[in-house]
This record gives structure tokens, sequence and C-alpha cells, in this order.
């Protein structure tokens, strides 16, 4: 247990941290020098990631600054019209076409799948990419619903269905870190 | 704990601007501006919709509307039925419930309706159980034109709050002026209703606007101006001597609007009546956003629909 009484701490910042770190060294034996390659991050959390890991690789010397695209699917959900309210939209800015390049889709964290299925028919509405990579900060092995997997994984969680895990990032509460609930009821937002 | 904010409009249907609050309109215009920027990818158009047939019933004559909602729906991949008065069963005397339960029972989801009985698709509202979104009834209400118009002024001025918005012509048949009114009152702007006396109504003063009988006066005080297109189809009587003297009185032209010393934004919901309510040379020019007002209506509607088609 946390400090905060809820939710079990399955990795700190320092680790968290680390990971980012080979996240992106992986990324770079695979995709150096980033040519012909992007990121397209799914909103919202995705971004972060994403923005981190793409600050990263600019650093390295001999690297290329990866294109960064922002990819809102809220309109792409195979669960609109079954759940009561509708999603609000988050913004999307792809600031180039992603015909022939080899796309890396970054999400925080991959569960049911169904995200990043919505993510991969947004992403065909840009062009035709000539791959798509997975890469999120969390796989949660279990309770997939469609045949997705992940290339890139920060860290893998067994859990429950009815767990709950959370990642939250420095810039938007101040602290990098893993949270697993045993149940969603759980969770103070 | 979902990834997106859940968001819905406070009513199941669009009658008006009046039954919407500030969270709505803010949700309108927030997710208009995404529907915006999908209209301008390569390929312009989501599977929101998808599962979902939507019905737009014209009992009145329409080109910019009924694209424009068309190609919304359409652009959010429903499927789309059109109906249009002249060529239905109406001339053989069907009433307007008895047609509108006929296409519903045919599995239609969503009904976008213009009608010329003011009230129209709050009588509808009261029978059918689908939402519905009022496209204009007679001379009440046309609550996405007054959408669309909000929007397309906030993309050039800002927030709202505080801003001078003239609306000239005629509003006495003007449901555009109406609805138009009510959405930036809801917005925080001032508003003035300019025209002939004859062509404004006694109880604009008890909407909360001012009233002038002086167009260079309003458009001195005003950061923009919606003019109205004088609706000849609705004036049984005469109610100002002859076209050419409404243009004379006004008109709104280059020469008026070059004693102003200030640039203001010019609007107009279409059809245009050129040389009668705007002259040429306005219309077209770098101050009007005319088409743009037409661009954002499109990303307005499928805003409008996509809050409205959730199960709800």
């Amino acid at each position: 247990m946390n400090e905060d009484g809820a939710g079990r701490l399955i990795m700190d910042k320092e680790r968290f941290s680390l990971t980012i770190e080979r996240l992106a060294y992986t990324l770079m034996e695979e995709y150096e020098p980033f040519e012909n390659i992007c990121f397209v991050a799914i909103q919202p959390r995705g971004v972060i990631l994403a923005k981190r890991l793409v600050e990263r690789i600019s650093l390295e010397p001999g690297m290329n600054t990866p294109l960064l695209g922002i990819l809102d699917i809220t309109f792409y959900r195979d669960d609109f019209r079954r759940r009561d309210k509708p999603l609000e939209a988050n913004y999307t800015d792809m600031p180039f076409i992603i015909e022939g390049k080899r796309v890396i889709l970054v999400d925080d964290v991959l569960y049911t799948g169904r995200t990043t299925q919505a993510a991969l028919t947004a992403l065909n509405h840009f062009g035709r990419p000539s791959a798509v990579t997975l890469l999120v900060m969390v796989n949660r092995r279990f309770n997939r619903h469609l045949p997705i997997q992940s290339t890139f994984t920060g860290i893998q969680v067994d859990a429950l269905d009815k767990a709950y895990v959370q990642v939250t990032w420095e810039e938007e509460s101040g602290e990098d870190k893993i949270l697993l609930f045993a149940d969603k009821q759980e969770i103070k937002h | 704990m979902p990834t997106n904010k859940e968001a819905q409009l406070s009513s199941k249907s669009l009658l008006g601007i009046k039954d919407l609050n500030d969270q709505d309109l803010r949700l309108i215009f927030q997710t208009t501006e995404q529907f915006k920027e999908v209209l301008n990818r390569p390929i312009k158009k989501v599977p929101s919709l998808r599962d979902l047939t939507i019905a737009n019933l014209f009992f009145e004559n329409s080109t910019r509307t009924r694209i424009s909602f068309e190609l919304a729906e359409k652009r959010l991949s429903a499927d789309v039925v059109n109906f249009s008065a002249a060529s239905s069963s109406l001339k053989k005397g069907e009433t307007l419930l008895d047609t509108v339960n006929n296409i519903l029972s045919m599995k239609v989801d969503m009904v976008v309706m213009r009608h010329p009985a003011p009230g129209a698709c709050i009588f509808l509202s009261n029978h059918i159980n689908v939402p519905i979104i009022n496209a204009g009834d007679g001379t009440h209400e046309h609550p996405t034109q007054a959408l669309l118009d909000a929007f397309s002024l906030q993309e050039k001025l800002g927030d709202l709050k505080g801003k001078k918005i003239a609306i000239i012509g005629d509003i006495l048949h003007s449901r555009v002026a109406l609805s138009n009114i009510l959405c930036l009152k809801k917005l925080g702007a001032e508003v003035e209703v300019c025209g002939p006396p004859t062509l404004i109504p006694n109880y604009m003063t008890s909407l909360g606007v001012s009233v002038s009988y002086h167009l260079e006066k309003t458009l001195k005080w005003c950061d923009a101006a919606n003019v109205l297109r004088i609706q000849l189809e609705r004036q049984s009587t005469r109610y100002f001597p002859s076209l050419r003297e409404y243009a004379t009185y006004f008109g709104v032209n280059k020469h008026v609007l070059d004693t102003l010393n200030k640039e203001i934004i010019i609007l107009h919901p279409g059809p245009i009546n050129r040389g009668v309510e705007i002259t040429s040379e306005v219309a077209d020019s770098a101050n009007s956003i005319i088409l743009d007002q037409v661009e954002n209506g499109v990303a307005v509607r499928m805003a409008v629909l996509y809050l409205l088609a959730s199960k709800g």
C-alpha cells in the first residue's frame, strides 16, 4: 500500500525514469537514425509518454528528432452509443502524412485492445503506413478483447479484470508512478 | 476511470437555443473545433454514427442547411434518407405526425426537420421518442445557424463576452435573428437589432437587446454585424415601400462602412439578396466571413449530431 492508502505502487519514480530510458534505447537500436519514422501518440496519456521519448531520442547525437503526431480516437470508438454518454473529444494534430512511413503508436496502457483498434482505423485516414508497431508503458496481459499485442512494453502487469492500473505523470499529477488498484471503485479521482 | 471526460447535452433534442445552457454551448463549440480538424484531413470521414439512420425532413425549401446537414451526417458515416414536401404524400393530405410516424416505423434513429410552422419541432417532440434537430421552424428558431454564427464570430473575435454584435434587417420574420439573440446573450455579448420599425417586433427589448432604426449609428457601435435577408416569401403585406428604399436606408454598402473609421466583421446567413440588404462589394470583401460561416456549418452540425446521438 502506498501512502494514499489505496492502490499498490508497482513502479516508483526511479524505475519509471529507467523504464523510459530503456524504451528510448530499444527504439534507437531498432530505428536509428529515425528517418521515415514517426510517433503517433494516442490522446490523452500516450502524448506525455511519446513526448518524453522524442525528447530523449533527440538528445542523442546522430539521431534526427522523430516526427510526433497526436491522435484523438474519440470519434472512432466502437463503444459509442453503447455507453450512456458520449465522450468529450480531444484535439488531433497530425502535421505530416503517414503514407509510407513506419509508425510507432504510443499509449499508456494496453488492456482490452479496443483503443488500439480504433487508433489503427483512425490512422488509415492519414495515409497508408508501411508498418505500425505499438509501444505502451503498461501491458495488461489478460482480458484482451482483440488479437493485439505491444511490440515495446514498459512493464507487464497481470491483474484481474476488476483491477485498475493507473499511470500518473509528473506533467499531470506531479509524480511519475504506476499504481495497481484491486478494484476500480477505489480510485481517487 | 474513462480515458476522456464524459459529456452530454442537457436535452435530448435540439429544438431551440432556448433549451441550451452555458455548459451545452461550451461543449458544442469544443466538439465543433475537433470536427473542423476532421474536415481538413485528406479523408474527411469518421465512423462515429455508422449504425445510425437519420431522416432529413424538409417541409420548406432549403439549399445550404440541407446540404450542410446531409454532409455532416455522411461525414459521420450515418445512413441518410431525405424527404422534401414538394414530392411527398403531404400533397395527398397526410398529417405531419402520420408522415413522421411512418418514416420512424422504418427504423429511423434521428430526425432533422425544417417546417414552415413555428413550434412544429416542439409539437413533434411531444409525440415521438427519437432525438429531433430543428433545422428552422417558421419564424421561430434556427438553432444550428445561431451556433455556427457564434462559432464563426468566436474564431474572429475570441470570447464574445462584452462584444457588440448587431443584427440588421428583417427581425420580425427571422428565425435566425431570434436564435442568434438567445445564443449571443447566453455567451455574454451585447446585441442590438436594427431595421425599419415595421420589421422589429415590440418584444425585442424584453430579450435584453437594444433597438435602433438608424443603420449608421448601429454600425458605428458594433464589432460585427449579422445582416439578414429580407424574407419576401413571409411578407403578405408590405412592410416597407420598396426594395430600393430599403436598400437606401438599411442596405450595407461600402460607402457606409468607409465612414466608420474601423473594421467590422460582416455575417450573412444566406441566401443573399445582392444589392438589397448587402451589396456585392461588401459580401465579397475581406471583412465578410460569409463563406467561413458555411464551412463551419458542417462542423457545427456534426458536433450537434454526435452529441445527440448517444443512447441517452
